[in-house]
């Protein structure tokens, strides 16, 4: 019995704020004007700069910081390897070991994560705004001083090869492999940010240093700060935390990733629900039609349960539990995904209704009606979505610097989404939705002719 | 352990937040705290107001006090499925004219089933709350249900159930671990129902279950966010408040266990599992029917047994002896029956199931015959404690919090009380109740296998 359900358990709210804002940052950010939130430009004695929403309501403070270089960065051979060093911040820093810092966290009263994408690694730490000495000199520590020693490396070594050999038995997790490598063909993206039992069997302190050492600087880093703290406090706090990083980071250049489309990949497992995901092209962040982009996935199968997608698979047919369709933007890639679960015995013709909808989208594309109704939900949507906890907000304004949107963009993005124009929206999904899309089905194989 | 949600989207969060550790029934602390209003309306409809005044957004939110455990023999899957059926056309509104008006405003709006409740909530900007209200109000008497919409609705959920449960072992065995811990309680069938009875669910099932639950003596309005108490009582009594009130419901007293007194297995061995692991639960009494002071004591023993990297299981298993890669404990609190209390391991490569089951329950022994340190205890409390300082961070948590705890027998100055209350626990408290209650053999283990191991 779910009782005291875990949504209430406010522990893991950094956590989820985290998995929204990098598995579905696509609908930036816009703010109503009374939504706006005040935001501080605070730079250090040593040159560290924070962005700062100051609020005493509730006694604690979030943090949130990126340094750019994520999975990527992994050696060729070491994959796995900052994925593995996020899982040991906490594990010994400094003079404290295991044993000895996470003892001084629960004095501190504070909560310190760490978690890696393909693009940066990012750390975030919530604590009491009365204990925020001590929490903050435990964050320097952890950013500064990762000790890496032996027995915790093997130990969260170990929870990580289970869960590789997990995912070796699970048809899903077996076809996100494949579809990686068969999207991203040599890419760097094409390689499992989890690693390998074998990466990850080789993994050494040694390697850890290097990495940590190449990305953990002052150049690559992004942080924003919200809570019960003054500009002046933190001012000391960033330079006690980050001041002393090197200037900047040794990354490992990307290239941008040419996805490979117009291929069909199937992962056969006789269960009764079969996974299908189609991939079209995307939209870079900083292309001059990705709002109108954004506004097209809103309304083929975006956040409200009004899309044509969810209208058509689920509330006509009843095909779904769950259907939608996303921008999936990172760094060196972009791409507009739908996914979707549907019972195996019809599995043909989810697949054929889906392809129906994105043609109806390429060659029609939205009504005036639709797009008036898409800017109004993606406008008003933002305040709810990303500015709903210190966390979220904290979360918010590290992916506003990265994507170097401006302190002032939430002033903007209304603005931004208010002038495109039904033409535009109507090419842009004629040149994304045309392309021949990349097809995954998990399930028993589709009966012959079903070309999807 | 499943609570389910409508839609996809906020099913993520569930998930995810599931897939956590432990959760203490969380409350919030008093001092510095906004006022916390209650009232009820004449309909009975009982208001719960949680004012935070940060940014220009209201949680709405109406619990019914019906759950998957409330509902009639042979139709399982009732209350999931009538939650489902709330999102279509009524007598005022064509079917997605609610989700079309949210959306409109940028809102975000769900529902989710348990046990003991539903709830529906929409998350909006303080001038939409009247709105949301009206809509909310008219879909809890004036939904018109049609054969199609059932049938079509009915494989949602199907397909639903198939995501949730036959794609993942995990949650095959924990229906099946549920059935057998449970022996007469209803908490023995999943919330989303048997598949054979989810397929005979029809419109007379749905509108009797309707018509018996769906009125304002039986459903709490909780409100958290940008607004005063004053404006939501003017804005209630508009709405809900011109809502005939139903017929009293009878108590709402269900079978309960008898004596238990055997030891069960449960082994499920299937392809799709790499890693083989286990849980062992028991039933304990829940925060409504645990005398005072006994839950508070269930809750800081979960949290010393297997809390998180600090507890005594993973600097056990996991550290120290490095024979498990995860080791936690869980105590269900907010439930109005008696809950359950489980331990889950999961052995490290080449440690056999049995030696970490062994020493797990040695675990468990140890605190049942040798108590707790102050230290843990202290450390503990104030985990807990300050949990309802991070609480208040969130709106959203603040007003499930409130409308769990009403949902299941509970009431505001328990939650208000809580801190103190778990101030109070001694350490003695918490050995006796792992002694009472933690048996083995009154025990039930789930053992997920793959298909290759042998079981033990």
């Amino acid at each position: 019995m779910e009782a005291t359900p875990k949504p209430f358990h406010a522990r893991l709210a950094l956590g989820v704020a985290t998995l929204f804002l990098s598995a579905f940052f696509l609908i930036l950010p816009v703010l109503s004007a009374r939504a706006a939130v005040a935001i501080q430009e605070v730079k250090s004695d040593k040159g560290v700069t924070a962005w700062l929403v100051e609020d005493y309501t509730v006694p604690i403070v979030a943090v949130r910081f990126a340094f750019d270089g994520g999975s990527t960065q992994d050696p060729p051979g070491k994959e796995g390897l900052a994925n593995l060093m996020t899982g040991l911040f906490d594990e010994g820093a400094g003079d404290l070991d295991s044993d000895a810092f996470q003892t001084s966290l629960d004095d501190a009263g504070a909560e310190m994560s760490f978690n890696e994408t393909r693009d940066a690694v990012y750390g975030s730490m919530r604590m009491l705004a009365e204990r925020k000495d001590k929490a903050f000199d435990l964050l320097r520590l952890a950013v500064q001083h990762p000790r890496f020693d032996k027995a915790p490396i093997d130990r969260i070594r170990a929870q990580i090869v289970a869960s590789i050999v997990s995912g070796e038995r699970d048809p899903d997790a077996v076809a996100a492999r494949k579809w990686a490598e068969a999207i991203y063909g040599g890419h760097p993206y094409s390689r499992s940010a989890q690693g390998t039992k074998e990466s990850v069997a080789s993994l050494t302190a040694e390697d850890l240093h290097a990495l940590h050492k190449a990305l953990f600087a002052r150049g690559g880093l992004h942080v924003a700060v919200v809570g019960a703290i003054d500009a002046a406090t933190l001012k000391r706090k960033l330079d006690e935390v980050f001041g002393d990083l090197p200037a900047e980071p040794a990354l490992q250049a990307v290239p941008d990733a040419e996805l490979k489309l117009g291929q069909r990949l199937e992962v056969n497992y006789d269960r009764p629900q079969t996974s299908l995901q189609l991939a079209y092209p995307g939209v870079p962040r900083d292309a001059p039609e990705f709002y109108a982009a954004a506004l097209m996935n809103e309304i083929l199968g975006g956040g409200t349960f009004t899309s044509r997608l969810f209208k058509e698979v689920r509330d006509k047919r009843g095909l779904a539990y769950s259907i939608s369709s996303g921008l999936m933007n990172s760094e060196h890639s972009s791409s507009l995904v739908i996914g979707t679960a549907t019972r195996s015995d019809r599995a043909a013709e989810t697949l054929a209704v889906i392809r129906d909808v994105v043609k109806g989208m390429a060659g029609e594309g939205p009504t005036a009606e639709e797009l008036a109704a898409a800017k109004a939900y993606t406008v008003g949507a933002y305040a709810i979505n990303n500015l709903d906890s210190s966390a979220s907000i904290a979360s918010t304004l590290v992916e506003l610097q990265i994507e170097g949107l401006g302190i002032d963009y939430m002033q903007r993005r209304a603005g931004y989404i208010d002038a495109v124009t039904l033409d535009e929206v109507k090419a842009v999904a004629r040149k994304l939705l045309s392309v021949d899309p990349a097809v995954m089905i998990v399930g028993p194989p589709l009966p012959d002719g079903s070309k999807g | 352990m499943t609570m389910l949600a409508a839609r996809l989207r906020s099913c993520f969060v569930v998930l995810v937040l599931v897939a956590g550790s432990v959760v203490p029934a969380a409350a919030e602390q008093k001092a510095g705290q906004a006022d916390i209003t209650d009232f009820t309306l004449a309909n009975g409809m009982q208001v719960v107001v949680i004012p935070d005044r940060r940014a220009p957004i209201v949680t709405h939110m109406v619990w019914y006090k019906v759950g998957s455990a409330d509902e009639p023999p042979g139709k399982s899957g009732i209350a999931h499925f009538f939650e489902h059926l709330m999102f279509k056309a009524t007598k005022t509104y064509p079917e997605g004219a609610f989700d079309k008006a949210i959306a409109a405003i940028g809102g975000s709006n769900n529902a989710f089933t348990s046990y003991d409740y539903t709830a529906f909530y929409e998350t909006v900007p303080p001038e939409a709350l009247g709105e949301m209200m009206a809509f909310e109000a008219d879909r809890m008497r004036n939904l018109i249900l049609d054969d199609k919409t059932i049938v079509t609705e009915r494989d949602v959920i199907l397909e639903e159930r198939r995501a949730r449960v036959d794609n993942d072992p995990s949650s095959l065995l924990e229906e099946e671990v549920d059935a057998t811990l449970w022996q007469n309680q209803p908490y023995r069938i999943p919330v989303i129902g048997w598949k054979q009875e989810i397929e005979k669910l029809d419109r007379a099932d749905a509108l009797t279950f309707y018509d018996h639950y769906y009125r304002p003596n039986n459903a709490i309005l909780v409100v958290a966010g940008d607004v005063d108490a004053e404006t939501v009582r003017a804005l209630a009594e508009k709405s809900y408040g011109k809502l005939e009130r139903g017929p009293d419901l009878p108590p709402r007293i269900r079978p309960v266990e008898p004596e238990q007194n055997t030891r069960r297995t449960v082994t499920l061995t299937d392809a799709r599992v790499g890693e083989p692991s286990f849980s062992t639960q028991w039933v304990v009494p829940s925060y409504h029917t645990a005398k005072r002071g006994e839950a508070e004591a269930l809750d800081l023993l979960s949290e010393i047994l297997g809390g998180g990297p600090r507890s005594r299981l993973y600097q056990e298993l996991v550290v120290r002896k490095k024979i498990a890669t995860s080791a936690v404990a869980s105590f269900q609190g907010s439930m109005l029956d008696d809950t359950n209390f489980a331990v889950y391991a999961e052995p490290r490569d080449g440690n056999s199931i049995a030696d970490v089951e062994a020493a797990t329950n040695a675990e468990v022994a140890r605190i049942a015959t040798g108590g707790v340190t102050e230290e843990e205890l202290d450390r503990a409390k104030d985990r807990f404690i300050r949990s309802t300082v991070f609480a208040r961070d969130r709106q959203d948590a603040m007003a499930n919090m409130y409308g769990a705890t009403l949902a299941t027998g509970g009431t505001i100055e328990d939650i208000t009380d809580w801190p103190d209350r778990i101030a109070k626990v001694t350490a003695d408290q918490i050995m006796t109740a792992a002694a009472r209650y933690l048996v083995p053999d009154r025990s039930v283990t789930g053992y997920l296998l793959p298909k290759t191991q042998v079981a033990n």
